[in-house]
C-alpha cells in the first residue's frame, strides 16, 4: 500500500492539472485557448494550473507571435510523461484493490 | 480520496485524451447514403453501357462522358452529405467542427488519396486502364488506415476491407466494376450501419 501511494504524485493532485496532463501525453502540444476550452476552465484558472506544472518541469511553456497575436504552447516534457504514467498507474492499482 | 474518486479521475483522464486527439463526430448515416449513391450510380453506369450500340466501354464518345458526369455527381454528393451530416452532429456533440484534430484527420486522410488521385490520372493519360478499379479501393484503403488514428478507430477495418478488395480487384481486372460496386458501394452501407446502431442512437 505504502508503495502505490509513494507513486501518487503530489503535482498531480488536483483534476485541472490531471486535465492538462492528460491532453499534453496525447498530443504533440497543445495552445492556450484549446487547454482552456477542452478543461472548461478560466484564464486565471489554466495560468496558474499550468504555472504550477511548469515549475515542477513536466511541461515545457513556448511563447510567440503568430502574426500578432501572442500565442502560447505547452508541450509535456519526457519528466512530466513518465510521472504521468506512473501516477496512472498507480490509481489504477489502487482501484484493483 | 476515495476510490470512488480514482475512478472519476481515470474517466477523466480518458475522455479529455479521446476529446483531445480525436474526431469523433463522424456520421454513420453518410455512409449509408454515400454507399446508396455509389450503388445507384452504378447500376446507372451498368444500363447505359449495357443499353448502348456496341455494349462495352470505350473511352471517347458520348456514354463515357456521361459515366464520369455520374462518378462525379457520385463524389460529390456522397462528400456534400458527409459534411453536411457530420457538422450537424459535431454541433449536437459540442464538438468543434474545423480544429486541430479534423485538420489533422483530413490530412492523414486526403495524402494518400491524393497522390493516388494523381498516380491514377497519370497512368490513364498513358493509356492503361486494367487498374484504375483497383487502385482507387487501394488507396483510399490507405488512406482510411492513415486517417482512423484520429476518429473513431472502427474505420480501420473499412480500410483494410477496401484494401483487401482493391488488392483482389488487381487480380481479377475484368470484374473491376464488381469489386468498385462492392468496395464503394455495399461496404459503406455494412460499415454506415454499424456505425449507427453503435454510435449514433443513442
Amino acid at each position: 500500500m505504502k508503495n502505490i501511494l509513494n507513486n501518487i504524485n503530489k503535482a498531480f493532485d488536483h483534476r485541472i492539472r490531471l486535465g492538462i496532463m492528460s491532453i499534453l501525453v496525447v498530443n504533440e502540444y497543445a495552445d492556450f485557448k484549446t487547454l482552456k476550452e477542452l478543461l472548461g476552465i478560466t484564464d486565471g484558472n489554466l495560468a496558474s494550473h499550468s504555472k504550477a506544472l511548469e515549475k515542477v518541469a513536466f511541461i515545457r511553456v513556448e511563447k510567440q507571435f503568430i502574426g500578432r497575436k501572442p500565442n502560447t504552447r505547452y508541450y509535456a516534457t519526457k519528466l512530466g510523461k513518465d510521472e504521468f504514467k506512473k501516477h496512472v498507474e498507480a490509481l489504477e492499482k489502487l482501484l484493483k484493490q | 480520496m476515495s476510490s470512488e474518486n480514482y475512478l472519476k479521475d481515470i474517466t477523466e483522464i480518458k475522455n479529455l485524451m479521446n476529446r483531445s486527439s480525436r474526431f469523433i463526430s463522424l456520421s454513420g448515416l453518410s455512409g449509408i447514403l454515400a454507399g446508396t449513391y455509389a450503388i445507384i450510380g452504378a447500376a446507372y453506369a451498368y444500363w447505359l453501357v449495357s443499353n448502348s450500340k456496341r455494349g462495352y466501354l470505350i473511352l471517347d464518345g458520348e456514354i463515357f462522358q456521361l459515366v464520369l458526369l455520374d462518378l462525379l455527381l457520385v463524389s460529390v454528393a456522397s462528400i456534400g452529405t458527409a459534411i453536411f451530416l457530420t457538422t450537424r452532429k459535431a454541433k449536437r456533440n459540442n464538438e468543434k467542427v474545423w480544429d486541430a484534430t479534423t485538420k489533422r484527420l483530413l490530412v492523414n486522410f486526403l495524402t494518400p488519396i491524393i497522390a493516388g488521385g494523381i498516380y491514377i490520372l497519370i497512368i490513364l493519360n498513358q493509356q492503361r486502364y486494367g487498374q484504375t478499379g483497383a487502385l482507387m479501393l487501394l488507396f483510399y484503403g490507405l488512406g482510411l488506415v492513415n486517417a482512423s488514428k484520429f476518429t473513431l478507430g472502427d474505420i480501420k477495418y473499412l480500410g483494410y476491407t477496401e484494401i483487401l478488395l482493391g488488392l483482389s480487384c488487381a487480380i481479377f481486372p475484368g470484374l473491376g466494376f464488381w469489386f468498385w460496386v462492392l468496395g464503394f458501394g455495399v461496404m459503406h452501407v455494412i460499415y454506415g450501419v454499424v456505425m449507427y446502431v453503435k454510435y449514433d442512437r443513442k
